[in-house]
């Protein structure tokens, strides 16, 4: 009896009243190494996959990456010319330039067993300078935020969580929205769009920054079903995530130099 | 005497942090929905062997454990795994006459009412399941009992822990 009292109080008080946190976070460091046993296979797969390899196979590979790496470099060259031309017409707009962002490379190391809850555990925590409400990113789009940091990882919650939503807008017009997750990894729907709205299918949906959590402009999703029904007030918008959710192994921590971080 | 009943601890102790890592131990996204309730399974077996030495606190300690391990409410598999010790502490003498299958579908129920707590205490979250898939840990959980059962109990006899 005692003990259900007790449970009872636990929930109240980490639910309701977020009285938890400090207590997690020191429990979180202690749960470190079994998520680094519970990660053992998947690493011994990667060692396997990197160091038994064919050398026609690595080869391949090196051709591969070369041709990629000189049109990534073109690109790059031609982005800076249009960032320098960027900053000079926001001059003559009167408006701040849009800093680059740093980012820290951080490795997965667990995902959440409950498949209703969207987490990841990283290899980063608060000796890095990973702080809660830190965006994450990978190669293709927006992840998540981060919402518990340790002392030597973090968790992060997705943008796919049924408790996640994000400020973005549409990329081709520049329409606002607010995407919500649905608790499945291939999901987001954006809520509360009227009928009338000029969103459409394959639209990109961007960070907005409205929020002032996510810096602007990291792609977020791509529009995949836009359902107007005249009898409801609003569309129904489905939209598929950009980023490898389940997929992505490395991923990005991004550092704004906006001082104003937790928003 | 002593010395015996800390090895003792050592073993359970041991047992319960593989369950904590089967618990994480990446999986398919199909497969994600049926994992089985390895700690659960674990304590359940614990109980029945042991009821002097595993219960109620231990469940509590190991609901926390799994609470922080998940990311989830604190309390939230705290409290199911309170109310499964309970019924298992409640049964146990019945459970140890029991046929294998039998057991399993004890397993089955109290796994069940382990999903169904959690479930209550996400959906207070605002984080519920969507379908009734949530309880497929039950299903997958009562046919792995007897893998289970012979582990722990080879353990428990080997390492002579009473």
């Amino acid at each position: 009896m005692l003990a259900l009292l007790l449970v009872v109080v636990l929930i109240i008080a980490d639910l309701r009243f977020r009285k938890l946190e400090t207590t997690r976070s020191v429990l979180d460091t202690v749960a470190t190494p079994i998520y680094w046993i519970a990660d053992l296979p998947t690493r011994l797969g990667d060692w396997s996959d990197t160091h038994i390899q064919s050398r026609t196979d690595l080869l391949e590979e090196n051709e591969r990456l070369r041709r990629e790496n000189l049109v990534v470099q073109g690109r790059s060259h031609q982005m800076s010319s249009l960032q320098a031309e960027n900053v000079r017409l926001r001059g003559l707009l009167n408006s701040s330039a849009i800093l680059r962002d740093d980012v820290l490379v951080a490795e997965l190391i667990g995902v959440s067993p409950d498949p209703v809850r969207h987490q990841l555990v990283l290899n980063k925590g608060e000796v890095d300078g990973v702080f809660v409400g830190q965006p994450l990113i990978d190669a293709a789009g927006l992840m998540g935020q981060v919402v518990e940091v340790s002392a030597g990882n973090s968790r992060v919650l997705l943008i796919t969580d049924a408790t996640h939503s994000i400020p973005v807008q549409v990329n081709r017009n520049g329409v606002r929205a607010i995407a919500e997750g649905t608790g499945s990894l291939g999901t987001l729907e954006i809520r509360h769009v009227s009928a009338t709205t000029d969103i459409r299918e394959g639209d990109l949906l961007v960070t907005s920054g409205l929020g002032g959590r996510f810096p602007v402009g990291y792609p977020v999703a791509v529009v995949s079903e836009v359902e107007r029904d005249p009898g409801q007030a609003f569309a129904r918008i489905l939209a598929v995530p950009s980023a490898a959710l389940d997929r992505s192994r490395h991923v990005l921590l991004v550092f704004t130099d906006d001082p104003e971080q937790d928003g | 005497m002593e010395n015996e009943g800390a090895r003792g601890y050592g073993v359970i102790l041991l047992t319960f942090t593989l369950a904590y890592v089967l618990a994480v131990l990446p999986l398919p996204q199909w497969l994600m929905w049926a994992r089985p309730e390895w700690v659960a399974l674990a304590l359940v077996y614990w109980t029945i062997a042991l009821p002097h030495r595993v219960g109620i606190f231990t469940a509590l300690l190991l609901g926390v454990g799994l609470d922080v391990l998940e990311g989830a409410v604190i309390g939230q598999n705290a409290f199911a795994l309170v109310v499964v010790a309970l019924l298992s502490l409640i049964l146990y003498q019945r459970l140890r006459v029991y046929s294998l299958p039998q057991q399993s579908g004890v397993v089955f129920v109290l796994v069940g009412i382990n999903q169904l707590v959690c479930q209550w205490v996400q959906n207070l979250e605002g984080a519920g399941a969507a379908s009734l898939l949530f309880l497929m840990p039950a299903l997958s959980s009562a046919l792995l009992w007897p893998v289970a059962l012979h582990v722990l109990r080879g353990l428990r006899r080997h390492y002579r822990v009473n």
